[in-house]
């Protein structure tokens, strides 16, 4: 095991490294002796070639989910891509409703911005999911109302990597002329997905979750039925007034060649992703008292998150020094609060306490899984000689039935 | 979380760890927290017939200052007097190990569970007085 580069990243749902093929085609973009115009310069080649790169690029990220290149446009990245939705459909449609439907589930870029259209007045519903992770179709149908104009639901949850069915949610808003909006940061490039096919009305993407850079998404705007969106950045009309600012054509470069080395390579690298991922799980599940968080079957290929039963998750992270990863316990967290995330799945405080996400990727290696795996045994095994609980547990103790003075 | 070399040390090599009888009358036991806050911690001291706390185990589920605090506990009450060992306030761990605001908690349960373990042994004492000893027992039967 020589060869293994310490520490190893497991936290590719964090964030991944970008491509070196994606970046040897930024770099083209910034230079004197590159194409370092700005796209929206009209009158030479410096910005004709920018803006015919920044084309390309869109027609790139079209690819990957079905889309017409025309349909879309460049944000900042996830956060921006998610405001922009929600909050421009929403006030876009206001007049027709103020309600809006959602899941507890999503990512905080989705829940805090329906948090401030609530106190603009919009009211939310935030659905429970079930115990699985997915959403429950039928509680989603009862939730929607003649004057819903927006529901939010994410592709693949970016804790428990569990896949909800777009396809028919989408059908449930379509055909009553409701705006669905998905957050595919984390499904983009890793499991296939067709907008149309899906009646998806407005989608968030992200470049860095798939080896493109950090500070660059778009937002796919659908326009057949056509989605209209009021504006939350104004200034110099790019992108059709919808998003103003000069496009940073590197970024842009790099996402468009991202996604169309994750449309190339998606067969073949989810398939080998996944063996990685069920070689974990085989391996870390031959412990006793090791929960799986979300459903295996409906799940992106890399993501395994898994509860150490009496080992709480910070001090596991503590003994794994060597592996990166990322916990749903409170103590990781600055408000000290378990994995909101967890808990909506009716998990009990303590296995969400006792959560690690490991998120595999493009340059995970089987060494490296194999690697990790002895080290979580050891961590475990010294860690519940470490712990009261553990020692309830092998006396035979219900710990449900303890009086715990909680605090 | 970047911690201090203190609570890394004591996390890595936690002093004292194990179990006494928590059935011996000698032994006070504190367990305080609760699973479902992320932390638990089990205080036991060992008292010597002089009134000396001649040994201190301990086993915390909970996060590396969890652990550091009542290693580091074990450490402090060992051949300490029961008042002495009374007087330990959080405040004395959290400086010790040097804690960041947001694991101060962590010190609290700490002097919680020294606080707990006094108490379960003094109360053992007081029901021994109570009850007839063994061998006014064994002489009744």
């Amino acid at each position: 095991m020589n060869d293994i580069n310490l520490p190893i990243y497991l936290d590719y749902s964090a964030t991944t490294p970008v491509d070196p093929r994606v970046a040897a085609k930024m770099r083209q973009y910034l230079t004197p002796d590159g194409e370092f115009g700005n796209p929206a310069s009209r009158s030479h080649s410096f910005g004709w070639h920018a803006e015919e790169a920044v084309d390309e690029a869109r027609k790139q990220v079209a690819e990957l989910i079905g889309a017409d290149p025309r349909e879309i446009i460049w944000t900042s990245g996830g956060t921006e891509s998610d405001n922009l939705a929600i909050k421009g459909a929403a006030h876009f449609y206001q007049k027709k409703g103020r309600h809006i439907v959602t899941v507890k589930t999503e990512h905080k870029a989705v829940l805090d911005t329906c948090r401030q259209l609530e106190r603009e007045g919009f009211e939310v519903t935030y659905l429970a999911p079930q115990a699985n992770g997915l959403l429950d179709l039928e509680e989603l149908e009862a939730s929607l109302r003649d004057d819903t104009v927006v529901v939010s639901v994410m592709h693949v949850n970016n804790e428990i990597g569990i896949v909800q069915d777009i396809g028919a949610i989408g059908k449930l808003t379509r055909e009553r002329g409701i705006i669905l909006h998905v957050d595919a940061a984390q499904g983009a490039g890793k499991i296939p997905i067709d907008v149309h096919a899906m009646q998806v009305d407005l989608m968030t993407l992200s470049a860095h979750k798939i080896y493109g850079p950090k500070g660059i998404g778009a937002l796919y705007i659908c326009r057949k039925p056509r989605v209209r969106l009021e504006a939350q950045i104004h200034g110099g009309g790019h992108e059709r007034g919808l998003r103003s600012g000069t496009l940073p054509t590197h970024q842009i470069v790099g996402m468009g060649e991202a996604f169309r080395l994750a449309r190339e390579e998606l067969a073949e690298e989810s398939a080998r992703i996944r063996a990685l991922r069920d070689r974990l799980w085989n391996g870390l599940n031959q412990m006793e008292e090791v929960y799986l968080n979300g459903d295996l079957e409906q799940r992106v290929p890399g993501n395994l998150n898994v509860s150490f039963n009496f080992v709480e998750g910070e001090s596991l992270i503590m003994a794994l020094k060597d592996v990166a990863v990322s916990s749903g316990s409170a103590c990781t967290s600055a408000s000290l609060e378990p994995s909101y995330v967890l808990r909506a799945l009716g998990r009990n405080d303590e296995l969400a306490h006792s959560s690690l996400r490991f998120t595999i990727g493009r340059f995970t290696t089987e060494e490296e899984i194999d690697y990790t795996i002895s080290l979580i045994e050891q961590a475990v095994q010294r860690l519940r000689d470490l712990s009261p609980l553990w020692e309830m547990y092998q006396e035979g103790v219900d710990l449900d039935s303890v009086q715990w003075a909680v605090h | 979380m970047a911690y201090g070399k203190k609570v890394l040390d004591h996390y890595e090599h936690p002093r004292n760890v194990g179990s006494l009888d928590k059935n011996d009358a000698q032994v006070g036991t504190g367990m305080v927290g609760a699973p479902a806050c992320g932390d638990v911690m089990k205080l036991q001291i060992k008292v010597s017939d002089e009134g000396l706390i001649e040994d201190a185990k301990f086993k915390t589920y909970g996060c590396g200052s969890a652990i550091a605090s009542s290693s580091l506990l074990t450490e402090w009450v060992r051949g300490k007097t029961l008042a002495e060992a009374g007087e330990i306030r959080n405040t004395d761990i959290a400086e010790e190990l040097a804690l960041p605001p947001v694991k101060i908690h962590c010190s609290v349960l700490a002097e919680d569970a020294i606080r707990a373990a006094i108490e379960d042994y003094e109360g053992k004492q007081a029901r021994k007085a109570d009850a007839p000893d063994e061998a006014q027992l064994a002489e009744a039967v």
